[in-house]
């Protein structure tokens, strides 16, 4: 059955996503890519298409306290934002997660001063890595849409009340002009129940949260938040078959593209993946046994999906888009081989830094980049990272 | 009729929110200023709290002494925490997702996230209108980290971050005033108050949870460990504070001044620095000037009130 698809902003359904899932709060403070999400929520609450309290925050700290104050009488709740907000709200992200507090975030990734730049990479992203939060990619305007509704139906869900993070790249996908499928009102409530929190603040059932933790108690709890993340996966993968079974889109943990018969594949996460698809079926015409392995999940990271999908293969080329400063490269490629260290049919790893602050990747470029990577796997030249297209 | 109402001992609530077992130091009047504001509120309130000694010394895991739902989430930013609990309630109710109730949404902190690391937070809540209450209890230090001197640590104290030494007098700026930075947004009340007047303290801190829109309450709270005084005098120096006109009782009700205490007699400041340890250091001659800035800072608060006195 063909759906009606309508073109618009990518931002702008994004937001109408976070509206027709009816949050109560949306707290967020502008900084461009994200500002369009968070001004269409605005307009939609001016104009009375959306019941919500829109709380114009002082600050991005602000906006995430306010989040986890909202979130923690049980409302639903939702922000939004890039780069230096996501740095300076990092404090209270990293306690939203451990106070198991669920909202959605749409992180519409950038680059990090300084020098400062507007444009995209995974820079900010690659900071909170560790916070906690389930952090999901998308790579389209119709997964940016899609991935919002699925994310508030994970977040607060029983199994696991956590805050998602739905990371869009920068302007590629923000300021996108797309064909989107919309769901309809009644397909949102029968995919995405009315959150009902157990333990909310509330006067009939007083609960302290946010406390003190002895030596005695922290490791307890600390262990109880990585149970708490793992557990979620099972919901994750239910919650996908279902929107899957709803729309006929289903998704994937790590999504393998020609992989089956490859002898070597380029792995991607975020935007980049349709880009190297494409470029894939091109080399594929010419011969090349190569295929395109993307990270949608990234938080929990699915590891024996990954392992599933590459193990055999002979090389992998990780394309990232932040550095580990002094360190062991991209973070992706880094996670990457610690996941296959010492594995049986464990692929070897070369890892490409590309595309920092919205330095363009076309297909050239990511030909260039599988071609060559090829070599220097197959040269067993695997050590440490290239920036690609740096000029001399 | 809230304006009128009368306490008396008997009269006070008896049921406690913040319950004994704690393990704030003996003789704590900040402790003492959360309870007494605790009973004034009620239990259908939602406390958000800052990081600091009451804070840490309320909730070590597993215990609490909250018996009203209690949120901690950082040090700077309590106010912007009960702003999202206020604005997801009200959005809840309105649309039937919860029954309506009238609840009070409080905010508490000490100076040192008030006047320093929580200003922003704070005044972007008291701009936004929410229906809430700030507390700030102001032991002028940040006493949870070892007592560091604030922006509200008055001019000549001593701390471990502006310590008295040959070429120091101790802290070397006037205590920042917050009460009027509240006054300053225009919100329906503000109010200054001592947990050694409590029934001043508790009308108060009633009148502020009646009014709908932003309220701010400060609450000179006296540390013993922090001032370096006895415990069982920490009340005393409350009332030394207040009767010295080192900190005068007042509430500003939609922009209106007046006075709440006025002493039956003015006491040299002198026998308020007097046996605190942070201020042993002090001359006469530095005592004279406190005096001055003393007598100066309440002569304008007493035009502000219209001459009352
Ligand atoms: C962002 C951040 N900076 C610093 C601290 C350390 N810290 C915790 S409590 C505190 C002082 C609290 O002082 P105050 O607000 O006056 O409360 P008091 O303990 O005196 O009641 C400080 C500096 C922190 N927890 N978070
Ligand atoms: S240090 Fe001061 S404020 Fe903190 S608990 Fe002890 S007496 Fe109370
Ligand atoms: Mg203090």
């Amino acid at each position: 059955m063909e759906k009606a698809r309508k073109g618009i902003e990518v931002s702008i359904a994004l937001a109408e996503a976070a509206a027709q899932a009816d949050v109560d709060v949306v707290a967020a403070y502008p900084i461009t890519p994200q500002t369009h999400i968070v001004e269409h929520l605005a307009e939609l609450v001016a104009e009375g298409e959306l019941d919500a309290e829109f709380v114009p925050v002082d600050s991005e700290h602000s906006a995430m306290s306010v989040c986890c104050g909202s979130a923690a009488v049980g409302a639903r709740t939702f922000t939004s934002t890039s780069s230096q907000g996501l740095a300076l709200m990092s404090e209270i992200f990293f306690i939203a997660a451990a106070m198991r507090l669920p909202m959605v975030m749409a992180l519409a990734n950038r680059s990090l001063s300084s020098p400062l730049s507007i444009w995209n990479d995974h820079t900010d992203t690659m900071m909170v890595r560790d916070a906690g939060w389930i952090h999901v990619f998308v790579e389209n305007g119709q997964e940016s849409y899609d991935h919002t509704l699925w994310a508030f139906r994970v977040a607060e869900d029983p199994q696991v009340m956590l805050p998602v993070a739905v990371n869009l790249d920068g302007f590629i996908l923000t300021h996108m002009i797309e064909p989107i499928e919309y769901v309809d009102n009644q397909t949102v409530k029968n995919f995405l129940p009315e959150f009902k929190m157990k333990n909310a603040l509330h006067p009939d059932n007083p609960v302290s949260m946010g406390c003190f933790g002895m030596p005695e108690i922290y490791t307890e709890t600390q262990m109880a938040r990585e149970e708490g993340i793992k557990n979620a996966y099972p919901t994750i993968l239910k919650a996908w078959e279902e929107w899957g079974s709803l729309t006929g889109r289903y998704y994937h943990p790590i999504e393998t593209y020609k992989t089956e018969d490859a002898d070597y594949c380029i792995v991607t996460m975020g935007s980049y993946g349709e880009t190297a698809m494409e470029v894939v079926d091109a080399l594929r015409d010419e011969g090349e046994k190569v295929g395109v392995v993307r990270i949608r999940l990234w938080r929990p990271f699915p590891f024996d999906d990954f392992r599933k999908a590459v193990l055999g293969k002979q090389a992998l080329i990780v394309l990232d888009r932040a550095i580990s400063f002094g360190g062991p490269g991209g973070p992706v490629a880094s996670e990457l081989r610690s996941a296959l260290y010492g594995m049986e049919g464990a692929p070897s790893i070369v890892n490409y830094v590309a595309g920092l602050a919205g330095r363009d990747v076309a297909r050239d470029d990511f030909r260039k980049i599988i071609l060559e990577g090829k070599n220097k796997a197959y040269a067993h030249d695997t050590d440490g990272f290239t920036l690609y297209g740096l000029r001399g | 009729m809230d304006r009128f109402s009368v306490f008396s001992s008997r009269l006070v609530e008896k049921a406690e929110y913040f319950t004994s077992g704690h393990r704030a130091c003996q003789g704590c009047a900040e402790a003492l200023a959360v309870r007494l504001v605790m009973k004034a509120l009620g239990r259908d309130t939602i406390v958000a709290m800052a990081t600091g000694c009451m804070e840490i010394i309320s909730s070590p895991l597993p215990t609490t002494a909250w018996k009203v739902p209690w949120i901690h989430v950082a040090f700077e930013n309590s106010s912007a925490v009960v702003s999202g609990c206020e604005a997801g309630m009200k959005a809840m109710m309105r649309k039937g997702k919860l029954n309506q109730k009238k609840i009070n949404f409080v905010a508490m902190g000490g100076d040192g996230s008030t006047a320093d690391i929580g200003m922003g937070p704070l005044s972007g809540a008291l701009e936004r209108g929410h229906d809430m209450l700030y507390v700030c209890y102001d032991n002028e230090a940040y006493m949870n980290t070892g007592i560091q001197r604030s922006s509200a640590t008055p001019f000549g104290a001593s701390t471990t971050t502006s310590p008295a030494g040959k070429k120091s007098i101790g802290q070397q700026t006037q205590k920042k005033n917050l009460p009027q930075i509240a006054v300053a947004h225009d919100i329906p009340y503000v109010a200054t108050a001592c947990s050694s007047f409590p029934f001043d303290l508790m009308q108060k801190v009633k009148k502020a949870s009646a009014i709908s829109g932003p309220a701010y309450i400060h609450i000179l709270s006296v540390c013993p460990t922090g001032w370096r005084i006895q415990p069982h005098d920490a009340i005393r120096y409350g009332r030394l504070a207040v009767d010295a006109n080192v900190f005068p009782l007042y509430e500003v009700e939609n922009g209106e001044y007046r006075l709440t205490y006025t002493p039956y007699k003015v006491l040299p400041v002198r026998e308020y620095l007097k046996g605190q340890g942070r201020f042993r250091h002090l001359t006469d001659k530095e005592i004279e000037l406190i005096q001055k800035n003393v007598e100066n800072d309440y002569a304008k608060l007493l035009k502000k009130c219209g001459g009352q006195g």
